[in-house]
């Protein structure tokens, strides 16, 4: 196995929780096989700061709530020759989505003045400006492998890698579902 | 009471007009209402009472079809039909006085509509035979024309095999839309067990811009519930319900009218025409759901629950009403009864075509110069029906599509307008007969626009039931409104064609199973105008 | 549609159904056939013990020789019929159904008392239905929570009516009801009103039992805690029509 090529792979959180990452680094003692199978050139784990050209597979966390979740998804599509939704907030919105239901100045009050005691301020500077309403990420870009679950298990994010490593399409069904 | 008793009632009420010469006909049916025909009858009626009684008469009438020229007038010798009778268009008040004095002199010039028009003499009238010439609201005036006269000959003359055999020949099928041969179903009905058994009358006509069932019951009421009786007779039922819209208030008005007088002259109660047949029949007023036109909606309905649909089999003819055999016709197929009996079976299966006999009414509407009611036989092709009868399209458009059919049809383009009109031509061409709605489009008309209209229909209509039907229009809707908005890309169209082939497979009623089909039909012959509104590939 | 009340002289007929020949009595739908032989057939509104609906669309099945798919559920056997219950096309129509179900309405499994308690969420993973299509509708609706004991959210209610059918054949009140049509529908208890003031509910719980999603459930669980337990159904459907 170890004569294969390794594969490149990029990773981004979106509008979500971090929890993917988490579950993913929750692979424990497998990192260490997997890293003789695949190479992260981009992630929030790694220090790389740009996106590469080319890459193999991209993985997205999180839905697209602002303007850069957009701009990231977008370029994720452009450069990767596969595109995972991980999590439920990538493939169905899932918490980020439930503002869909209030005004977004409803929401901001909400957020920064209502419960906030010191100076409330809704910031307008260095933020990306927030997009209604909030979409999985197959509601922007066109998306190749879902893998539901909040946040998907190990051994489901194990399951879902060893299939694209070995170049085949994998069923996350039947590892994961919506909420698991 | 015999045929004979009948015809000389029929006789004396003549008798009682043999003064009258010549007659003022008023179009007192809802269009012609709604361009202001009452104040021309009361108009009419006071100058001819200045007159002085004579010769001449001043009655409302039923519609005379050409709806668009309201209020119409029509004056004419007393047994001439509306093609031999001077017609006039557009009246108001102020002409009364002059129509008067043309009654027996000279015509009025400046208001006549010609009757020798195609829109007139091309028209074959079975079901609307009686329409614009007698009184809806006087059972004389049907009794005077021969009417009852084909339930007092079934129940004196005839066994219920023998109707069943009448109209299994005539080749009558179901004029609702879904084209079932009525003579089946009545026998079906027949051979379930004796007992309680019902017979219903659909007239919740709810196809935007068909107007077919209003027009019968404004127009001859009388006619429908001898159709009911004669069924009846035919299946062994005892009791009739007519589901009718609430927003149809003249015609229920007119049909509760008919009821108390027919019951009163002996055509309906404990014994129909004093023979052992008893025959009652009670109004329904529909709450205005679409759905309720659905047999097993309009049964619930009618039992007093929840309109919506329930899964069949059972049928109604095996379990309808309360659980017991029910036979549901749509007005018009009721209204088609009387002249079988009267004229027999084969006479009707002369007229029309090989799988679809006798005529149909259609609602003309739309970008269409002639827009009114016509009757004309089964297999009349579809352009002498818009170019001739209907006289083209207005203001020197050309002509792009029309609807038949309503929410469950589909648009017929140019290319296809040499068929003839029956059930089965229709449905080759991807759209159905339907209750009679006929919706001309011009060359201005968008036919994306026009799916996301009856998409919006249907939508609002559905009951909620069923998923497909209740979540799958919203769906289509709103992706025909993106489409419409010129926002939609190819995978939007694609997604839109797979919704329809699942709703259209999994739906629990024909609502949602038709659903899908004027997008369906556009499709089919219109695509380029959907791919012209989508967004450029990505 | 009442169950089916027990026929002395009933016969019994053979059909098959995926290939497999089988027998049953004629009074017998397809479903309570599938159900007695383990063919899994999905289903949302049907529930043993309670009468049938056909509203959900998902148990349809293909036919030999008939065009047009019947509801497994209220379809009854006949001799010689031969069905398909799983073919790709039903498969297609049931996957579609699901993500109708999902956009309509707001289905946050992760967020939902019934998370990995619920039928709509173990459908859709059999169903192979990894994401949704169709877009969201985005429509919010209220949550009751007036009731001492129970919640109704109709965020979750997917509209299959086993609570309006339970309440009214088996518990015999009638407090349950749908109002208005199309996506407007929604369950109601008695006239409209608030659960809590409801005065022909009796708190007996039936509807929460036979809830197949977070729509009706115990007040004070929180996510992934509420259990719901259906065997009560059959029963006591049973008992009662024996007598």
């Amino acid at each position: 196995m170890s004569t294969q090529p390794k594969i490149t792979v990029a990773t981004a959180w979106l509008d979500g929780c971090s929890g993917c990452h988490m579950s993913f680094l929750d692979l424990d003692e497998r990192l260490i096989e997997l890293v003789e199978h695949v190479e992260i050139v981009y992630s929030p784990l790694v220090d790389t700061k740009e996106l590469p050209e080319r890459v193999d597979v991209g993985i997205l966390e999180g839905s697209i709530s602002s303007e850069d979740d957009l701009e990231k998804a977008r370029l994720f599509r452009e450069r990767c020759t596969r595109l995972v939704s991980l999590g439920d907030c990538a493939v169905t919105g899932n918490v980020p989505a439930m503002r869909n239901h209030f005004k977004l100045a409803d929401v901001f009050d909400r957020a920064y003045r209502e419960n906030v005691t010191l100076q409330p301020q809704i910031p307008t500077r260095d933020v990306p400006a927030l997009l209604t309403p909030v979409k999985p990420v197959h509601g922007e870009v066109k998306v190749d492998v879902f893998v539901p679950g909040c946040p998907p298990s190990a051994d489901a994010i194990w399951a879902v890698l060893s299939e694209l490593i070995a170049g085949r399409t994998p069923d996350p069904n039947a590892v994961t579902r919506f909420g698991a | 009471m015999h045929l004979e008793d009948l015809a000389e009632q029929a006789a004396q009420y003549r008798n009682e007009e043999a003064h009258i010469e010549r007659e003022v006909r008023v179009c007192v049916a809802a269009s012609c209402q709604s361009s202001g025909s009452l104040p021309v009858l009361e108009a009419l009626k006071s100058a001819c009472d200045s007159r002085g009684a004579g010769s001449c008469k001043v009655k409302g009438v039923g519609c005379m079809g050409l709806c668009s020229a309201g209020p119409l007038v029509a004056v004419a010798d007393k047994d001439c039909d509306l093609n031999e009778s001077v017609l006039y268009r557009d009246v108001t008040p102020d002409d009364a006085p002059d129509i008067m004095a043309g009654v027996c002199g000279a015509p009025v010039e400046r208001l006549r509509c010609p009757t020798d028009q195609p829109f007139f003499s091309r028209q074959h009238r079975i079901v609307l035979e009686h329409s614009g010439l007698i009184d809806p609201e006087s059972l004389r005036g049907y009794i005077a024309v021969g009417g009852y006269a084909a339930l007092i000959r079934a129940l004196t003359e005839m066994t219920p095999a023998d109707v069943l055999r009448e109209v299994t020949t005539s080749g009558l099928r179901g004029r609702g839309g879904g084209g079932y041969p009525t003579g089946l179903k009545w026998s079906t009905i027949a051979k379930m067990p004796p007992g309680q058994k019902y017979v219903v009358c659909n007239a919740d006509e709810g196809d935007p811009g068909a107007f077919m069932d209003r027009a019968v019951l404004e127009s001859d009421p009388h006619r429908v519930l001898e159709g009911m009786a004669i069924a009846a007779y035919a299946v062994g039922a005892s009791k009739g319900y007519v589901y009718v819209r609430a927003e149809y208030p003249l015609a229920v008005e007119r049909l509760e009218t008919a009821i108390r007088k027919a019951r009163r002259a002996g055509f309906l109660g404990a014994k129909v025409a004093d023979t052992q047949f008893a025959f009652e029949v009670e109004i329904r007023l529909g709450a205005g759901a679409f759905v309720c036109g659905e047999e097993t909606a309009l049964m619930a309905s009618i039992e007093g629950l929840r309109g919506q649909p329930r899964p069949r089999p059972p049928y109604p003819a095996e379990s309808g009403l309360w659980g017991c055999p029910t036979l549901i016709n749509n007005v018009e197929t009721f209204a088609n009864i009387a002249p079988i009996i009267r004229e027999g079976g084969d006479w009707f299966a002369s007229i029309g075509t090989e799988g679809s006999k006798g005529t149909k009414v259609f609602a003309l509407a739309g970008k269409i110069k002639n827009t009114g009611l016509i009757e004309v036989p089964m297999g009349t092709s579809l352009r002498d029906i818009i170019e001739v009868i209907g006289g083209g399209i207005p203001d020197g458009r050309a002509f792009k599509a029309v609807q038949t059919g309503g929410p469950s049809g589909g648009c017929i383009p140019e290319a296809h307008l040499d068929i003839p009109v029956d059930y089965d031509s229709l449905k080759t061409l991807g759209t159905i007969m339907g209750s009679g709605g006929m919706i001309v489009m011009d060359e201005t008309s968008c036919m994306v626009d026009v799916a996301r209209f009856f998409m919006e229909f249907c939508m609002s209509e559905s009951c909620g039931k069923c998923i497909p039907c209740r979540a799958g229009t919203w769906q289509m809707h709103a992706l025909l409104d993106t489409l419409t908005k010129g926002r939609g890309t190819r995978a939007d169209l694609a997604l839109l064609e797979d919704l329809c082939e699942v709703v259209r497979a999994t739906s629990l009623c024909g609502l949602g199973q038709t659903a899908p089909n004027p997008v369906l039909s556009t499709l089919r012959y219109f695509r380029d105008e959907y791919e012209a509104k989508l967004l450029p590939d990505a | 549609m009442p169950l089916p009340t027990p026929q002395p002289n009933v016969r019994v007929v053979t059909l098959r159904i995926d290939d497999r020949d089988l027998s049953a009595r004629e009074d017998e739908t397809l479903i309570e056939v599938c159900r007695e032989n383990r063919i899994p057939i999905p289903s949302l509104c049907h529930l043993d013990g309670l009468s049938v609906w056909g509203g959900c669309r998902l148990c349809m099945v293909e036919i030999a020789g008939q065009g047009r798919l019947v509801a497994a559920c209220s379809t009854r056997v006949a001799e010689g019929m031969e069905v398909r219950t799983d073919t790709e096309r039903l498969r297609h129509y049931r996957r579609t159904i699901v993500e109708l179900l999902f956009a309509e309405r707001n289905h946050v499994c992760s967020v939902c008392v019934s998370n990995g308690h619920c039928e709509l969420q173990t459908l859709a993973q059999r169903c192979g239905v990894d994401h949704v299509r169709l877009p969201y509708r985005q429509v919010p609706y209220p949550v009751d929570s007036s009731h001492e004991m129970f919640r109704l959210d109709h965020n979750r209610c997917i509209l299959c009516t086993r609570c309006v059918r339970v309440c009214d054949e088996i518990e015999g009140a009638h407090t349950w009801d749908v109002m208005n049509r199309g996506s407007d529908c929604r369950v109601i208890t008695d006239l409209a009103r608030p659960w809590g003031e409801s005065e022909t509910c009796t708190s007996c719980g039936k509807c929460v039992q036979v809830c197949p999603t977070g729509a009706l459930v115990k007040q004070g669980t929180s996510a992934g805690e509420m259990v719901k337990d259906q065997h009560f159904l059959p029963i006591l459907a049973r008992r009662r029509h024996a007598r």
